[in-house]
């Protein structure tokens, strides 16, 4: 390993700062006080759970949106809009489908005004690089997603940046897929093949930071501000078997499940950003947490593996059973509550019965509608009511994110109905409506 | 879904202060025009008259007239395309009142104004047949050039985030960005909208050719005026031969320009797979395989290339992040609202004042009522057109062999000029004693039906075989079948061919309730009658009162109604 100390630094980032104004007086913080640096030789890689405000960030350091406040400084020069050796891979490829591979990788250097024989050569060596030969006059529909995701490879490298940024580059990939392209990035990065000086690699997977990266950032929710840093010094390549890797892997889940302070909390405010979860797979994990091997208390990387989950689909999950209060989770592991496992032993109307009853204890929103429907002549109200009150707290498109898992929970509890095309709750059964499917 | 008709539907369903203000403008233009051209009363010059034969030999030299008065138009919509949509799709205070302003335009009845039109550009163009070839152009402009810079504008707006930022980092410059991404994503749309525009656009080459505005009558070598002379000398066969004509031109257009033109705009679909049923054209086909072609195109893409990079004042590097200077800001902006305020105040003014002076209280308010006699003609017909075509496209959509064969052919017959059969239809009318009250109305949509039965045949095609598969294993037939399953999924589908049929049968009114067959006229009580006897009259305040009604029945009748429709049978009927 380089010493740090005597490595070039390649970016900094200082005190960072994004909101996002929804009107004059009312902004809203995506990002607070964030401090990065990123030194010559390393593979940083930046966790945290979906809404911490990673891929802002990223679009921050590439210089495609501006900071509120702090800096930004690239080699020694601040970030103003896209820079020179800075390239990014994109999570859905962002490839041009009208033109072809070849094509493709040359649009870099053709906007750099390179001349065309030099642009042809050099785009020819990329696809060599990364494996693309005898592809180079297909268009990207012709492709399979992994042989996708190599042409981003390739237009970002054929520009020979200094800095790359990753964008969650693998994870519209298959299993298979994902950690064949991996391997051979981390080869040619050991081979220094590629004239990259650092890598920054966004990722809610977790498995795959601690695989590639040097050094570990988590970034926490709600504001995203940095929670955890860890530097991994396994040699690459790395074993996910080892005893040594399962151990940081434990450890990163235990980071990013630590319960913010004062967590002892009846039920969760209005403010509460309710995390996505379908009721079905609730219900699904419930009852793979009290089936065997678990018996009532699983290891999340374990749990992840074999379900098959990254992190982005796993923790809303397990957040949503703890508010609800059938899981306790901390420090990297879920167990069930006794409410958790009498919810597993019941029929459905038995279930639902449990769930409205935690709905209603936990989950103050769920109270506040069914309250005010009850309150309201007639039992209906206009869903907007609802989501002008979120809009305090959030912003439009969240506030909507949030009351529609409010109104599905609810819904599967029966404590209120909701006519979608009218935008309306009410406590009618849908029974008595004529004619609404 | 490649085969609706008009696929930029403005969902926003609330009316605001922008639309009103888009309404007053858009009159205000026209009224400013025909106050124009009424200064000006030109007189066409004599003698510049020109003969045309009804010898059929004639017939390909005036087809050909009418092509490139086409072409002509054409050229000048996508230009209009480029500038105006993509202004109105980057600058966020344009767009505010510009998109309003289209979609007001694509509502006002285009032959209504022809008149007005024509005399403004024979006095711009003195003593020579150019002003009205102008004018044809013109109008043939303003049935196609709306519609395709809504589409572009549209696609604009939808470009991939990812795209639009790869691109970014990339360095690529705006004018670079625009022509490497953003029009190419737009192709396909603007393509297709491009084509059935033009299918709609033989329609207003046909009326465009013989006008006749007050002691104006102006004539132009081409087929619409070939068969405004046989009506005039009575003679069928040379209406045969022009009918005749104006399929071979259509078949060429559709084999030649249409179907090559679709299949080549796939290309550019923004879509990951490959479509199992993608446009098919053996021309397109017979080229690719050619080495000449190859070359040819390979140079042009060269060239054109060369031709995007080498703007360097466009190339400055990609926008910087800082923000605008505040001051200028507000400066521009207050400069921006006085003028529109002002330009509001004028049209406020002029409008009544223009109207007033040649038009009595009563006379509005009975134009209105015309308007309602045109409503319910337009009411009937849409719904016979529904009874007869929903039933036959839903048994063709759902047999694929069918599809594939007869969907071509509605396109085809959408492109067909219905004013041509005009004729035919009246030397009947004549001969039975027919009432035009009654049969003049189906000429109305004679040409416009067509879009109902091609876009239901496409709603029946694209219903999934599992929900088909379904409904039959549930033993569900008969009325049961459509209620439950045949008609909520066509429904958006049929919507929107509705729509655009509306918006045709209100236009094609001005032409279908005045006929004539030789001397004799023929001529039903309603709105487009008005504005054609008026337009021939050339009484300027009457037309503008015409069309401001008719303008002012279709916007409503497209806000209050068929948009609610249309974003009510988005959440609900939607098959995804």
């Amino acid at each position: 390993m380089e010493n740090k100390n005597s490595a070039k630094i390649l970016l900094q980032l200082s005190n960072i700062k994004k909101t996002y104004k929804k009107s004059e007086e009312d902004e809203h913080l995506v990002l607070d006080g964030v401090n990065l640096t990123i030194s010559e030789g390393e593979i940083v890689a930046l966790l945290g759970r979906s809404g911490s405000g990673k891929s802002t960030l990223l679009r921050i350091i590439s210089g495609l949106a501006k900071q509120t406040s702090g800096e930004a400084i690239y080699c020694d020069e601040p970030v103003n809009g896209p820079v020179n050796g800075i390239a990014m891979v994109f999570q859905t490829f962002a490839l041009f489908p009208w033109l072809t591979v070849l094509e493709n990788v040359e649009l870099g250097l053709e906007a750099k005004k390179v001349p065309e024989d030099e642009r042809r050569r050099r785009a020819l060596a990329a696809i060599d690089l990364i494996g693309l030969d005898g592809f180079e006059s297909a268009y990207p529909k012709e492709l399979s997603g992994g042989m996708r995701q190599r042409v981003g490879f390739a237009r970002a490298l054929v520009v020979e940046p200094t800095l790359l940024l990753m964008d969650e580059a693998f994870s519209a990939l298959d299993v298979l897929t994902a950690e064949t392209l991996r391997t051979d990035l981390i080869d040619l990065w050991q081979e220094k093949r590629i004239p990259t000086k650092g890598i920054l690699l966004v990722s809610h997977n977790i498995e795959e930071a601690v695989l590639l990266a040097d050094r570990i950032t988590i970034l926490g929710s709600n504001p995203g501000k940095i929670i955890a840093e860890m530097s991994i010094s396994l040699p690459q390549p790395r074993d996910r078997e080892a005893a040594a890797f399962r151990q940081i892997v434990d450890e990163v889940y235990a980071i990013m499940t630590k319960r913010p302070r004062g967590t002892k909390m009846e039920a969760v405010p209005l403010s509460y950003r309710l995390p996505y979860a379908h009721v079905t797979q609730l219900a699904g994990l419930l009852e793979a947490l009290e089936a065997e091997p678990y018996s009532g208390k699983a290891d999340l990387p374990e749990l992840a593996d074999q379900m098959g989950f990254g992190v982005d689909q796993l923790f809303p999950l397990l957040e949503a059973l703890d508010i609800l209060g059938f899981t306790y989770t901390e420090k990297g592991d879920a167990e069930l509550t006794a409410a958790g496992k009498e919810f597993v032993n019941s029929d459905i109307l038995k279930r639902k019965i449990i769930f409205a009853d935690h709905l209603k204890k936990h989950v103050s929103l769920a109270d506040h509608i069914k309250r005010v429907l009850d309150e309201r002549p007639g039992n209906k109200a206009k869903e907007d009511r609802f989501l002008t009150e979120l809009e305090d707290y959030f912003s439009e498109e969240e506030a909507e994110k949030v009351l529609q898992v409010a109104i599905e929970w609810g819904r599967y509890a029966e404590l209120f109905a909701y006519d979608e095309s009218a935008g309306i709750l009410s406590l009618e059964n849908p029974e008595s409506v004529e004619n609404d499917e | 879904m490649k085969l609706l008709a008009q696929q930029n539907i403005n969902l926003k369903v609330k009316v605001n202060i922008w639309d009103i203000i888009a309404f007053l403008l858009v009159i205000g233009i026209i009224t400013a025009f025909a106050w124009g051209s009424k200064q000006m009363t030109v007189h066409y010059t004599p003698g510049q008259e020109v003969e045309l034969s009804l010898n059929p030999l004639n017939l390909p030299m005036y087809a050909l007239r009418s092509v490139l008065r086409m072409g002509a138009a054409l050229i000048f919509s996508l230009i209009f395309t480029f500038t105006y949509a993509t202004l109105a799709a980057k600058n966020k205070r344009a767009e505010a009142i510009m998109i309003p302003v289209l979609d007001v335009l694509q509502s006002v009845p285009i032959l209504g104004f022809l008149s007005i039109t024509v005399t403004g550009f024979i006095a711009l163009f003195p003593g020579r047949l150019l002003g009205v070839e102008a004018a044809s152009i013109f109008a043939i402009f303003t049935s196609q050039a709306w519609n395709m810079a809504f589409s572009f504008y549209q696609s604009l707006r939808i470009v991939p985030k990812e795209l639009e930022e790869a691109s970014v980092l990339f360095g690529l410059s705006p004018w670079q960005r625009f022509w490497r991404l953003e029009a190419p994503f737009a192709t396909p749309n603007l393509i297709w909208n491009t084509m059935m525009s033009v299918s709609g656009g033989w329609f207003f080459v046909v009326a465009s050719e013989a006008i006749t505005v007050g002691k104006t009558s102006v004539t132009l070598p081409g087929i619409g005026s070939y068969v405004a002379q046989a009506i005039e000398q009575k003679n069928l066969h040379a209406i045969g031969w022009a009918l005749l004509t104006m399929l071979v031109v259509i078949l060429i257009y559709d084999q030649i320009l249409f179907r090559p033109l679709v299949a080549w705009a796939e290309k550019f679909k923004f879509e990951m797979t490959e479509s199992q049923d993608t446009p098919k054209s053996w021309v397109l086909l017979v080229f690719k395989r050619t080495a000449l072609f190859q070359i040819i195109t390979a140079f042009f893409y060269k060239t054109w290339s060369k031709v995007i990079d080498a703007f360097p004042k466009f190339s400055k590097p990609s926008k910087s992040l800082k923000p605008e200077k505040a001051v200028n800001n507000i400066i521009r902006t207050v400069i921006y609202y006085l003028f529109l305020f002002a330009a509001i105040l004028a049209v406020l003014y002029l409008i009544p004042h223009f109207i007033l002076k040649g038009v009595e209280h009563e006379e509005i308010i009975k134009v209105f009522f015309l308007g309602l006699l045109t409503l319910l003609r337009v009411i009937i017909l849409l719904l016979l057109a529904c009874i007869i075509w929903v039933p036959i496209g839903v048994m063709i959509g759902l047999h694929p062999k069918w599809s594939t064969k007869i969907q071509p052919l509605a396109q085809f017959l959408a492109a067909f000029p219905a004013n041509l059969l005009f004729p035919i239809a009246v030397f009947f009318m004549v001969r039975y004693r027919l009432s035009p009250e009654i049969w003049t109305a189906p000429l109305m949509i004679l040409g416009t039906q067509w879009y109902i039965l091609f876009n239901v045949i496409a709603g029946a095609a694209a219903i999934p075989t599992d929900m088909r598969e379904a409904a039959e294993s549930f033993g569900l037939n008969g009325w049961k079948l459509w209620q439950r399953l045949l008609l909520p999924a066509i429904f958006p589908a049929l919507l929107t061919g509705i729509i655009t049929a509306s918006g045709g049968t209100w236009n094609a009114s001005i032409v279908a309730e005045v006929v004539s067959w030789g001397s004799v006229k023929l001529s039903a009580t309603g709105l487009g009658s008005y504005i054609a006897r008026w337009s021939e009259k050339g009484d300027y305040p009457h037309i503008i009162l015409g069309i401001v009604v008719m303008s002012i029945y279709v916007v409503f009748i497209n806000r209050f109604f068929w948009r609610k429709l249309y974003t009510i049978c988005q959440t609900k009927f939607r098959l995804d």
